[in-house]
């Protein structure tokens, strides 16, 4: 990575944190520790379970919510506050812009999962009075977590470029819910005939599929991930968050910001 | 009006705001009727709630279970003897997760027994294990449950003996599970299948609330057969006397026992001028089917479980 995109990356991660982005750690903190009490007397032998769960569903929905609404806000902050024309006047090309805003929205979010997955452990010690290799498998679900975000950030960032925050925002949240009936959509793609068909497949091949990287509900029953998977998700998510960063470049490189 | 004063006025403000807002929900409370779990059943397709759920249907899974487990001990502590949600909730659980084993094992253990204990719903019960099974084909357990269930509440010796046996053929299975199915298959009585499988439960479960089941119904075996058996006694000496025993110590000279017969908890049985045996406490032993006062009704209804 270049100089300059790594200082965009780092001014970005810093703003996020001057945003009090990470102040979601205190709400996911009282969310779990509070699971991780209360299951037991409300319900029957499902601690550890609810705690995965509840842990890993959380990590992400937190994660692409930050995701969202700090991408799409990236671009049109700094054209609203006029500060995007400071950096493009200074020798940093628009592509450098992107790609350091980009690296620096994903670095917030691993820190931010980081802590959030230490939760998770320190919750699954107290639910279960240790750890098992099984747990292991934890971290890969995290990864696949971590995986989405790059693909939800790339995304936002893609909207950004063009639109207006509202609308990217309406964007990246539709984009994200049809990512996750993805595979639904290619079941519909299978039914369907003619012309339908060829649209809902280059839809359904189009879209991100997020039911992909989501394996919660395996982990949580101590069920193996394939190194296979591991392998094709994490090609998948870097081949789609370059798609989609390629496309913002593209559309950055030609707006005109006068 | 400085800072400082304005800051109290505010603070003041939220306290007693929050504060009535609290009393004011609470009478709301006592006013409108509890809502109640066919709210929650609004959505009643496993399928539909786990598009709904956007690929978290596992944790969908566990607060469907949490409800399951609410509803039932709701009713249950009112001795409800209708549970039309619980078929429902357990079966929406287990869609949405069908690796859940406990839902299939508490589940059954809900729906099986006769009310007050359970639901009264044993084919929902069977229902609910066999696709636990379909979907977890390795869990021997669930073919203990299964075959639990086909003994105890359907009387069906043949299916409960497939289960068994399907069951024991399992990596890591119990080696009950064969003697199970040998006894299932033989008839064998009543009491000594009954004390197996509840050893069975209590020896291969590690959980607290099964174990205290398994071993509340071991007592509860125990008293049935003394009780079973002293009224054969009672009925010898009324053939040898013409007359029932006056009292206990009576009978047992006649018996040629020790000391008083007692119940697990070590206090004596009592003998009814007419001749019934009793329990001196039946509170303390809530399975117990033999030695109740005539008309006699549990305080509490007690969580029947096979594990």
């Amino acid at each position: 990575m270049n100089a300059r995109i790594a200082h965009i990356a780092s001014n970005t991660f810093r703003e996020a944190v001057r945003d009090r982005v990470l102040y979601n750690l205190i709400a996911f903190a009282l969310l779990l520790s509070g699971a991780a009490i209360l299951v037991g007397q409300i319900s029957i032998d499902i601690e550890r379970l609810v705690v995965v769960n509840l842990g890993l569903t959380a990590v992400s929905l937190f994660g692409i919510v930050i995701a969202i609404f700090i991408g799409i806000g990236l671009v049109s902050k700094e054209i609203e506050k006029r500060t995007l024309y400071t950096v493009l006047s200074r020798p940093v090309r628009r592509w450098e812009f992107i790609v350091g805003k980009f690296f620096g929205l994903a670095g917030t979010l691993v820190v931010n999962t980081f802590f959030m997955s230490i939760g998770v452990f320190a919750a699954l010690l107290y639910v279960a009075h240790g750890f098992s290799r099984t747990d292991a498998f934890v971290l890969i679900a995290i990864y696949f977590i971590v995986l989405e975000f790059l693909i939800v950030c790339a995304l936002a960032l893609l909207f950004s470029s063009f639109s207006t925050p509202l609308l990217s925002a309406v964007f990246a949240f539709s984009l994200f819910i049809i990512g996750s009936f993805a595979d639904d959509l290619r079941g519909f793609a299978g039914i369907a005939h003619g012309i339908t068909r060829w649209f809902a497949t280059a839809a359904a091949y189009l879209v991100p599929n997020f039911s992909a990287f989501n394996v919660i509900s395996a982990v949580a029953h101590r069920q193996a991930i394939s190194g296979q998977l591991v392998l094709q998700n994490t090609l998948y998510a870097l081949f789609y968050t370059a798609m989609a960063l390629s496309g913002a470049v593209l559309i950055f490189e030609r707006r005109n910001l006068k | 009006m400085t800072s400082r004063r304005t800051s109290a006025i505010a603070g003041a403000c939220l306290v007693i705001s929050m504060a009535a807002s609290i009393l004011l929900l609470h009478r709301i409370d006592e006013i409108r009727p509890r809502a109640n779990i066919e709210d929650a059943l609004y959505l009643s397709s496993p399928k539909i709630l786990k598009r709904a759920s956007l690929g978290f249907s596992g944790l969908m899974a566990c607060i469907y279970w949490t409800r399951a487990v609410q509803y039932f001990g709701d009713r249950h502590v009112l001795a409800s003897s209708t549970y039309n949600e619980l078929a429902p909730l357990l079966r929406i659980t287990t869609e949405l997760d069908p690796y859940m084993i406990p839902a299939y094992q508490f589940g059954a253990s809900f729906l099986a027994p006769q009310p007050p204990h359970g639901a009264g719903q044993p084919e929902q019960a069977v229902e609910l294990i066999k696709f636990g099974i379909e979907h977890n084909p390795d869990n021997w357990r669930l073919y203990y449950n299964l075959g639990f269930v086909y003994y105890t509440e359907l009387k069906d010796y043949k299916n409960a003996a497939e289960a068994f046996e399907a069951g024991s053929k399992l990596p890591d299975a119990h080696p009950f599970l064969k003697i199970l199915a040998a006894q299932m298959a033989e008839h064998a009585s009543d009491y000594s299948t009954a004390r197996m499988l509840w050893t069975a439960t209590y020896e291969s479960s590690d959980q607290a609330i099964i174990r205290q089941n398994a071993l509340e119904h071991l007592r509860a075996i125990k008293v049935d057969e003394d009780v079973k058996r002293l009224e054969e006694a009672v009925t010898r000496f009324e053939q040898a006397n013409g007359r029932p025993p006056s009292t206990m110590w009576e009978l047992a000279a006649a018996e040629r026992l020790r000391g008083l017969p007692i119940d697990p908890d070590g206090v004596p049985y009592e003998l009814t001028p007419d001749g019934q045996v009793r329990v001196a406490n039946p509170d303390n032993f809530p399975f117990i089917t033999k030695g109740l006062p005539p008309g006699y009704q549990p305080k509490t209804p007690k969580f029947h479980t096979q594990g």
